[in-house]
């Protein structure tokens, strides 16, 4: 490596990638440094991408966990690429190098498969690239270098992070094995000096973390430093890199007001903040799977907020618990992913059925069956809208960013509680791990939830059929006097509320509930097209796909079409769709939304553009086809 | 307050002759007795004969799918603990479709008051075997004989941790009644199995204690406190004996006046006695080429096992109540107050 200046690159924005085995820390590490390059005012969007084995054997391929951030201004995504890159070992070198194909034999850097760009800084523990270190990640030769092909556009930078660690911690006292944990530290000083970014910041977040464990806090804060002041050293080789975003992005009403969130905090915080404004008392009922589980440990934690979260003996006793909660009287949520709601549709029939207000979330993950239980996708929307027996229409939602879990879930109780129906909220693993930038609402700010109840002359009178003028039956639970009544999953008369076997009641019955659902499209937003509106090619995308849609829209300089509401669509869908000559919908499935809105506007034409490998967009890909002409 | 109360307007749509009609007519009568007004009360079901119970109550009710009952009920009485919460179900809806919920309230000890209408038989799907149908069964869907070991709930309850089971006839009003009004006033998951007729699909399956001559020589009403004795001419009682060589015990029949003629301990926390008394007489409904015999042990009828332990609704609600003490946010804005902001 020629010395040189010690030059200072300003970007817009950079994606940095952390890689290293399951058991090195790298999610902790990419979650500092994140919050930290939030706290400093940049924009970011990050991607947590583990294995789904709790621990493979160290050093192996299978145990490979990345983080990967991307910061700055304009961040629409944890970016397709990383710019940087910081590999605590063999196994990560050649997983990051090689991406998806780190399996094949003799497969060498292809920057289309690899998780950097072929000018990229990746860093290299030299410590971890021993004999038995390659061995374990399947080298054949000893220059792993060369072995793997990476260019010479490429600048690696060898550093002993081990060593480097061991040293900062020679007077510590500590163990061989818990000064190990801190080689983390010591990259993320490291990044840190790349950055340029202060270190009070760094420390003052180091310090919160361990807040809990103080003993750790001197230790890893010498380590991290040490990384930092090491960065000194490699200023003759390396370029310090300066993003120009900053402070300046945080406009002064907001000071204070903004921090970052992963979409299964955001989602529980809705649910929390919505129970709030709507005086009810929060149920969930729920039981572990990957990746919905964040929210149950949340709420499970949240019994401050006075939340009732209950995990249930199985999937179907955590929606059935909470169509309980809900025939009592309470806002009812359930949380799950696909395989669950697979388990919840009778239920959630029998909710739609008995009209009681539930929300269902769906995390949804690669399928079928247990599929790809830790990687993204969009399969689920078809069972959420059509997945259950009989004429049995519920709301179905998105959210799209990891931020807007919390608008969206506070929308689904909203519209539950207000409409008196299930509420499917759709998210997803991308949307769930990843974290965006969240301006924290106050109570009073956030629009009022006015639960439905009953009319007090129909006591003596209530039976569970009587609607209002919207469709919407009356809601009286348990604990009301005057207002006993049988619920059930029986078809009901129409006036009276009892069982019925009627054809033509069942036919009035089934209308009415669909009629229930399409009157909630008077209650909610219009569809916003985004990015050059002007431009004759529409990209369609719905939930988590907005940030790489609209970064591709911004590329191919065309309009988006985001959706958050799918079931009822908003009013304007027809009239939005009908102003583009090109529309392309794109998903992380083989079609499902184009299909539904192919169904419902039969006379637009609609391209369609899929990927379906379990992560999310990339946008250069979107780009590459919608460049193509028709 | 009367048990026409607890009617509500719709016509019971049972079999003529079913037994669901007397458990029917002996809730509303235990609910009368126990006092609490009807809007304070929930019926769960699922579905089945026994689950279109609370259409016929005058209480808050519903009748949900097929086996969930239990789950629902746990939901009502966790997020409402102040209500009071019965459960309506039968040997298909809570021992095979159900089964999952039915011993998960039970280790929980939700407080809730379920009853288990046994026919030993589907009924609502026009008679195909069930989880409690004695092996070799003939059936729709056994046309050859089940081929299958059934459950003994009491087995199951006691297995599952149960704190509270009764078992009650549905020609005995009387008791049935009494295990009714016992399962309200027991803090926690109290399960009564009440052996009801199917005339129809599996007529008679109760013959062998239902028949009013036969049912004082072959079943015991055990009551708390008293001494247990049976019997026409209340001649025999009963006692429990450890085999030497095994040390394994049982319960025989003895004479009445002999002083090893136990007495009867509900409250007992040791479920060892419980489970021997309530497995009295199963071998006569788990085969179907099972004969009795004279020596027989009697069935046993009424509250078995009654003891006191933590519910469920109350834990959770006692936790919550705990945490918000002490705890510094109680709201969503001092929740969001707490967390790291720029």
């Amino acid at each position: 490596m020629h010395p040189q200046l010690n030059l200072i690159h300003k970007v817009k924005h950079i994606v940095v990638r952390f890689c290293g085995d399951s058991g090195d820390g790298m999610q902790l590490t990419g979650n500092l440094f994140a919050q930290l390059a939030a706290e400093l005012g940049h924009e970011i969007s990050t991607l947590p991408d583990f294995p789904a084995e709790i621990r493979a054997p160290q050093g192996t391929l299978g145990g490979v966990s990345g983080f990967q951030v991307e910061l700055g201004e304009g961040v629409y995504t944890p970016g397709d690429k990383a710019d940087v890159i910081v590999a605590m070992n063999a196994a990560a070198l050649k997983v990051c190098t090689l991406g998806s194909h780190f399996n094949h034999p003799q497969a060498h850097f292809d920057e289309q498969f690899s998780l950097y760009h072929r000018h990229a800084i990746v860093m290299v523990d030299t410590d971890s690239l021993t004999n038995k270190d390659l061995e374990k990640a399947q080298y054949h030769t000893a220059n792993p270098f060369e072995e793997l092909g990476i260019p010479e556009s490429v600048q690696i930078v060898p550093v002993a992070l081990t060593t480097l660690t061991k040293e900062a911690l020679k007077d510590s006292g500590m163990d061989n094995k818990a000064m190990l944990k801190s080689r983390n530290m010591f990259a993320l000083g490291l990044i840190c000096w790349l950055f340029d970014e202060p270190m009070e910041k760094a420390i003052h977040l180091l310090e919160d973390k361990f807040k809990k464990k103080p003993a750790l806090i001197a230790p890893n804060t010498k380590v991290m430093v040490d990384g930092y002041n090491y960065g000194q050293n490699l200023a003759l080789s390396v370029n310090q890199i300066r993003l120009e975003s900053g402070a300046s992005r945080v406009e002064s009403g907001e000071k204070g007001r903004c921090t970052s969130i992963a979409g299964n905090r955001a989602t529980a915080f809705g649910l929390i903040a919505a129970a709030e404004k709507a005086g009810k008392h929060l149920f969930l009922g729920s039981y572990p799977i990957t990746p919905a589980t964040d929210i149950l440990h949340e709420l499970a934690g949240r019994k401050d907020m006075n939340v009732m979260a209950i995990q249930a003996e199985d999937e179907i006793a955590g929606v059935c618990t909470a169509i309980g909660a809900a025939f009592a009287g309470d806002l009812a949520c359930t949380t799950t992913s696909g395989p669950g709601l697979s388990l919840k549709s009778e239920a959630i029939g029998l909710a739609v059925m008995a009209e009681l207000p539930l929300v269902v979330v769906d995390v949804q993950r690669g399928g079928p069956s247990t599929g790809l239980p830790t990687k993204t996708e969009q399969t689920d929307l078809l069972q959420a809208l059509y997945g259950r027996n009989g004429e049995c229409p519920a709301v179905v939602l998105a959210a799209s960013t990891s931020a807007n879990c919390f608008d969206f879930a506070y929308e689904a109780c909203k519209i539950a509680l207000e409409n008196m129906t299930p509420v499917v909220l759709l998210t997803d693993t991308y949307l769930a791990n990843g974290t965006s930038i969240w301006r924290i609402p106050t109570m009073a700010e956030l629009p009022a939830i006015k639960p439905q109840s009953v009319p007090e002359d129909l006591k003596g009178h209530y039976n569970p059929a009587l609607r209002d003028e919207r469709g919407v039956r009356y809601w009286a639970y348990p604990g009301m006097e005057g207002y006993e009544h049988r619920n059930i999953g029986l078809e009901r008369d129409a006036e009276r509320g009892t069982i019925s076997t009627n054809p033509e009641n069942h036919e009035k019955m089934v209308l009415a509930r669909k009629q229930k659902i399409e009157q909630i499209a008077n209650s909610i937003p219009e569809l916003r097209v985004q990015c050059n509106t002007d431009s004759d090619t529409l990209l369609v995308g719905w939930g988590s796909t907005e940030g790489h849609l609209h970064a591709a829209a911004d590329e191919l300089n065309c309009a988006l079409a985001q959706f958050n509401y799918i079931m009822p669509l908003p009013k304007n869908t027809r009239e939005v769709l009908s102003q583009y000559k090109r529309i392309i919908v794109c998903e992380l499935n083989t079609g499902q939304f184009a299909a539904y809105l192919r169904a419902q506007f039969p006379d637009i034409k609609m391209e369609q553009y899929n990927e379906i490998q379990g992560q999310p967009f990339a946008v250069e890909r979107i780009v590459a086809y919608g460049s193509k002409s028709i | 307050m009367e048990a026409s109360q607890f009617k509500s307007d719709q016509y019971v749509r049972f079999c003529p002759g079913c037994g669901d009609h007397a458990i029917c007519m002996a809730l509303q009568k235990a609910m009368a007795q126990i006092g609490v007004p009807t809007h304070e009360i929930a019926v769960i079901s699922g579905i089945g004969c026994s689950s279109r119970m609370p259409h016929y109550l005058n209480t808050y009710g519903f009748n949900t799918i097929h086996g969930r009952g239990g789950a629902v009920a746990t939901g009502v009485k966790t997020s409402h603990p102040e209500l009071t919460v019965w459960q309506m179900s039968g040997d298909g809806d809570c021992f095979a479709i159900g089964g999952n919920h039915f011993i998960h309230e039970i280790r929980r000890n939700v407080d809730l008051n379920v009853c288990v209408f046994n026919n030993r038989i589907y009924g609502l799907t026009k008679g195909q075997y069930s989880p409690t149908s004695a092996k070799g069964f003939v059936s729709k869907s056994s046309p050859f004989g089940t081929v299958e070991r059934p459950f003994i709930p009491a087995q199951l309850v006691l297995g599952a941790g149960g704190t509270f089971f009764a078992r009650t006839l549905d020609v005995d009003m009387p008791t049935t009644v009494d295990c009714m009004v016992a399962a309200k006033e027991h803090k926690g998951c109290s399960i009564i199995e009440c052996l009801v007729n199917c005339v129809i699909f599996n007529n008679g399956t109760h013959a062998w204690i239902a028949d009013r001559e036969q049912r004082a020589e072959h079943s015991i009403i055990l009551k708390h406190g008293e001494k247990m004795i049976f019997g026409k001419n209340n001649d025999k009682g009963l006692a429990v004996e450890i085999d030497p060589q095994t040390f394994v015990p049982k319960m025989i029949v003895v004479a009445a006046d002999d002083p090893r003629v136990l007495t009867h301990d509900a409250t007992q926390p040791d479920p060892t006695l419980h489970r021997l008394l309530a497995l009295m007489g199963q071998n006569l409904v788990t085969d179907v080429n099972s004969q009795p015999t004279e020596d027989s042990l009697p069935i046993a009828l009424g509250v078995i096992r009654n003891v006191e332990a933590e519910t469920y609704d109350q834990a959770v609600n006692k936790q919550i109540a705990d945490v918000r003490e002490k705890a510094k946010a109680h709201c969503f804005d001092e929740l969001t107050a707490t967390l790291e902001r720029w």
